[in-house]
């Protein structure tokens, strides 16, 4: 209306708690959690960065003058480097074909392709790594066959090849899941028109697909190199330190804690690891907006010639074969007597098995109370967070959520340094010896690892909700309170459990923080076990019997959290609602 | 049951106001409707009267009661969602007694409300299903029943139909309309759909841009206009702007004599279906037929006169001839069928 407006409208100030539609209790929360973050993910963190830069009285770039100056150094830092891009190029070699025939043609190995996404979250590297020596070492059954057969060997395991080779079998699924994801995402209008306009062949994927599906890529392949940048225990396991990461464990291990070397070290791998992360959410962010019209249905999809067919099978059986390897391997392993010069083990035995649940039941029960500890705080975090950043307008959330999300670019390594950095000079009470190495710590540090992975299943079960269900209760005369416990916890109850399974299931094969902060056998978890028995020929056994076990408690594991999910979207999806 | 006041209110803080100093009384009993094109701000207005968000100024009654800052769950205002908003993890049964069980009411009562109110929106047979298993109009009225059973003292419908289908739509107006007849309860209604509003609402107020354009009933509303924007949102109209000088009305071109107003700028509207077509020469102001569309009741024709394009409908019938393109005519409009518009 047009009237003038004689008297100013009376102002009333709206009580702050009200603008950020946030409860006491809501702010003591918040306050919670980032007392934990400081605690145990930025102070560490800072205090690594801190000591690379700090000679004992005053700033200094005279820790980083020496990194250059020594040449085992420079020669680490080129080998990761040079690490990270061949298993990018590799990993790359394995996922593109797969991720290609997956969208494109309509067959049946699409499943296949499918599981074998499961695989890193499954085993992680260095639990394959002993076995791959013998499948596919200078005497391991591969080259042995290809003696017999051909009179000549290839050098898979042979130093840095070993390692790129370990590496990017386990984790090419990281590139083939982003850029299927890409692929399947890109609406089949897009190519359509691009058809309806002239384009075809070649044109038609420079132009049209590649460029939409390239952000999948980089995110995945990003994501790759910054796995292998930080991963410590397969290096090891290979007999392989001129790399950066064992060089931080070696130099913090022998030389001790107070070293400056470990600490620059440690700083590259942070900056190296955030650049990478950052790289891959960059691309990440880029794929929404290339991607953002609806009920896409990804790319027309093709029959294929018989031709074609046979060659498609044939790599992804190869791929398959590859991928399982170091499964089939630890397998073998843990059931024979003696594997050596030969292309299967001399016999088979149980004996190793029972070694283990007579050895070794303590480091099983250790994983199991260490993550379960660990699983349960962070979806306590987790679904705090998630709440805290989508349903209040509490000043500082999204900082919050970004710091927890950020610990996913924190190496382990680094983590587990600056812990032992910070904690180490506290002292338990009754002469139990430093807080740093007291075994709480173990779990606080794999919440801490895995917090972004509870947290993203959190948020995604909250984004879900859609947010009139909790204004409906509250119109109905429910408080906060209760809408929370009657309406938002449970429909976000899948993603709790999701969130819980995942963390539990990653941080049972967590090894580079565990190999810093494990003093005594008897803390010590299912991951320290399997690395110390792999180190000696005698202990191989019973290690890859270990391995076995653990890949059985992760598949479980993840299955069970697969399950969770789909049955939680599944029972959305039928409600027919835009909810 | 109570009426609502809402006395200048504004919303959003920072940047352009989502509500600019809203000012509106509902009546006791009344089916009101707000009106208006998306982001007009008649959602937002409707969830600050449920409490979702608070005014930045205004104050907001519900009867005698200034509820500005009192929380959601203490209004006693029913709120109807756009998307429904039935908790999946509820059967029809739980999601109804939330409301009652809320209010602490003894577990007898509450069956026999729930009960009652499955029966008032004919559900009766669906109680122990869970909202998934319904089609979009029995989650419609669920929901309905949802809020009923409190007994609120307003209730508020967020585009309520908006997810259902044409044929639906229509019968589920009917019904809410009935319904609340029957019950006597305070109503508001947000929808940007002109005809829902006009069939259903004793009053609209018709929003845009944050601002209240006009409030009336449906018939005022169209009948007499009081801007350029309620004159086009609902309906059509011809408008025309121009000059009056000594009663002659003068706009591009086109000039209309006996206006009762004094000398000045003037905005003037017609309807369509206000004017006539007669043979050229006559009286009224002269054009040429530039387009024809058949809508079936009516022939819609748009007429080049002057620098205007004017609209008028003609009624058809059986074997009526129409009028070719170019055919130069005369267009006829009574002057009390002239609204004439502010601003």
């Amino acid at each position: 209306m047009t009237d003038v407006a004689v008297q100013p409208a009376p102002v009333r100030r709206t009580p702050y708690l009200a603008r950020w539609a946030a409860t006491p209790f809501h702010i003591g929360c918040a306050a919670l959690i980032a007392a934990y973050l400081v605690a145990f993910l930025i102070v560490p963190v800072a205090s690594v960065v801190f000591v690379a830069f700090w000679d004992g009285s005053g700033f200094t770039l005279v820790n980083f003058a020496d990194f250059f100056r020594t040449s085992i150094m420079i020669e680490s830092a080129w080998n990761s480097i040079y690490v990270g891009l061949m298993t990018v190029a590799l990993a790359s070699a394995i996922a593109v074909p797969l991720a290609y025939f997956t969208v494109r043609f309509r067959f049946r190995g699409a499943a296949i392709i499918q599981t074998l996404g499961v695989v890193p979250l499954v085993m992680p590297p260095f639990v394959g790594a002993v076995a791959m020596q013998l499948v596919f070492g200078k005497n391991g059954s591969i080259n042995l066959l290809l003696m017999d057969a051909f009179g000549f060997r290839i050098p898979f395991m042979d130093g840095l090849n070993g390692v790129i080779f370990v590496e990017a079998l386990h984790y090419f699924p990281f590139i083939l899941l982003n850029l299927s994801a890409s692929l399947a995402n890109i609406d089949s209008a897009m190519e359509e028109s691009a058809q309806n306009l002239g384009a075809s062949g070649w044109r038609l994927f420079s132009r049209i697909v590649f460029p939409l599906a390239l952000p999948g890529y980089v995110a995945g392949a990003a994501l790759v190199f910054a796995k292998v940048f930080d991963d410590l225990a397969t290096p090891l396991l290979l007999n392989v330190t001129n790399m950066l990461a064992p060089q931080a464990y070696l130099r913090v291990t022998s030389v001790g804690i107070a070293d400056p070397m470990g600490y620059v070290i440690s700083t590259i791998l942070v900056v190296l690891s955030v650049m990478a992360v950052w790289l891959s959410l960059l691309a990440l962010k880029n794929r929404e907006f290339a991607t953002q019209q609806r009920g896409g249905g990804g790319l027309s999809k093709r029959e294929i010639s018989r031709g074609e067919r046979i060659a498609a099978y044939g790599f992804i059986l190869a791929a398959l074969f590859l991928a399982l390897s170091p499964h089939i391997g630890i397998l073998l392993l843990s059931v024979g007597t003696i594997w050596s010069f030969s292309v299967l083990p001399d016999g088979f035995t149980l004996a190793h098995y029972t070694t283990i649940f007579r050895e070794a039941g303590g480091f099983m029960s250790n994983t199991i109370l260490y993550c379960a500890i660990a699983a349960l705080i962070d979806v306590v975090l987790g679904a705090m967070i998630a709440y805290l950043a989508m349903r209040t307008r509490l000043p500082g959330r999204h900082l919050l959520d970004q710091i927890a999300m950020a610990a996913v670019a924190v190496p382990g390594l680094v983590l587990g340094i600056g812990i032992l950095r910070t904690y180490f000079p506290v002292d338990l009470p009754f002469g139990a010896g430093s807080l740093a190495t007291f075994w709480l710590m173990l779990a606080i540090a794999y919440s801490v690892r895995r917090l972004p992975y509870a947290l993203r299943s959190c948020s995604a079960a909250l984004q879900q909700l859609h947010q009139s269900l909790e204004e409906a209760a509250e119109n109905l005369g429910a408080s906060k309170s209760t809408t929370l416990m009657r309406i938002v916890v449970p429909l976000m109850a899948g993603g709790i459990l999701a969130g819980f399974v995942t963390s539990f299931a990653t941080a049972a094969v967590e090894l580079s923080a565990t190999l810093l902060l494990v003093t005594r056998d008897a803390n010590a978890p299912l991951s320290y076990g399997i690395y110390v028995y792999m180190q000696s020929p005698a202990g191989r056994g019973p290690g890859a019997a270990l391995g076995v076990v653990a890949v059985v408690v992760v598949a479980i594991a993840t299955w069970l959290s697969f399950r969770v999910a789909e049955r939680d979207r599944a029972k959305r999806t039928r409600s027919g609602m835009a909810i | 049951m109570s009426g609502v006041e809402i006395e200048r209110v504004s919303f959003g803080y920072g940047g352009a106001p989502i509500l600019d100093d809203v000012s509106l009384n509902v009546a006791k009993g009344e089916f009101f409707a707000f009106l208006g094109p998306s982001g007009s701000g008649k959602t937002t207005l409707l969830r600050l009267v449920a409490g979702f968000g608070m005014p930045s100024s205004g104050t907001i009654r519900v009867g005698a009661r200034d509820v500005t800052l009192v929380p959601p769950w203490k209004r006693n205002v029913g709120m109807v969602f756009q998307s429904y908003a039935l908790w999946p993890h509820m059967t029809v049964e739980a999601n109804v007694a939330f409301g009652l069980e809320q209010r602490g009411l003894p577990r007898a009562e509450i069956g026999g409300k729930v009960r009652r109110g499955l029966e008032l929106v004919g559900l009766s047979q669906l109680a122990e299903r869970r909202p998934a298993q319904l089609s979009g109009g029995q989650q419609q009225r669920v929901a309905l029943a949802r809020t009923l059973v409190v007994e609120p003292e307003v209730l508020l419908l967020d585009e309520p139909l908006s997810n259902l289908d044409a044929k639906l739509r229509v019968e589920m107006r009917h019904e809410i309309s009935a319904l609340q007849r029957k019950l006597g309860l305070t109503t508001i209604y947000v929808t940007h759909d002109q005809e829902e509003a006009n069939s259903v609402a004793d009053r609209i107020a018709v929003l845009d841009g944050g601002r209240i354009q006009q409030v009336g009933t449906p018939v005022e509303l169209y009948d007499r206009p009081a801007n350029r924007f309620v004159a086009t949102f609902l309906g059509t109209a011809n408008i025309l702007e121009g000059h009056v000088t000594g009663r002659q009305f003068q706009s591009g071109g086109i000039s209309i004599p006996d206006i009762d107003r004094a000398d000045g700028p003037a905005a003037m509207a017609f309807r369509p279906q206000d004017a006539q077509i007669a043979p050229p020469d006559g009286p009224g102001f002269g054009g040429t037929i530039a387009r024809r569309e058949f809508l079936g009741g009516t022939i819609r024709y748009s007429i080049a006169a002057g620098t205007h394009m004017i609209v008028v409908d003609v009624p058809h019938h059986r074997n009526a001839s129409a009028l070719e393109i170019g055919t130069p005519v005369s267009v006829m409009i009574e002057p009390a069928r002239f609204v004439t518009l502010a601003g």
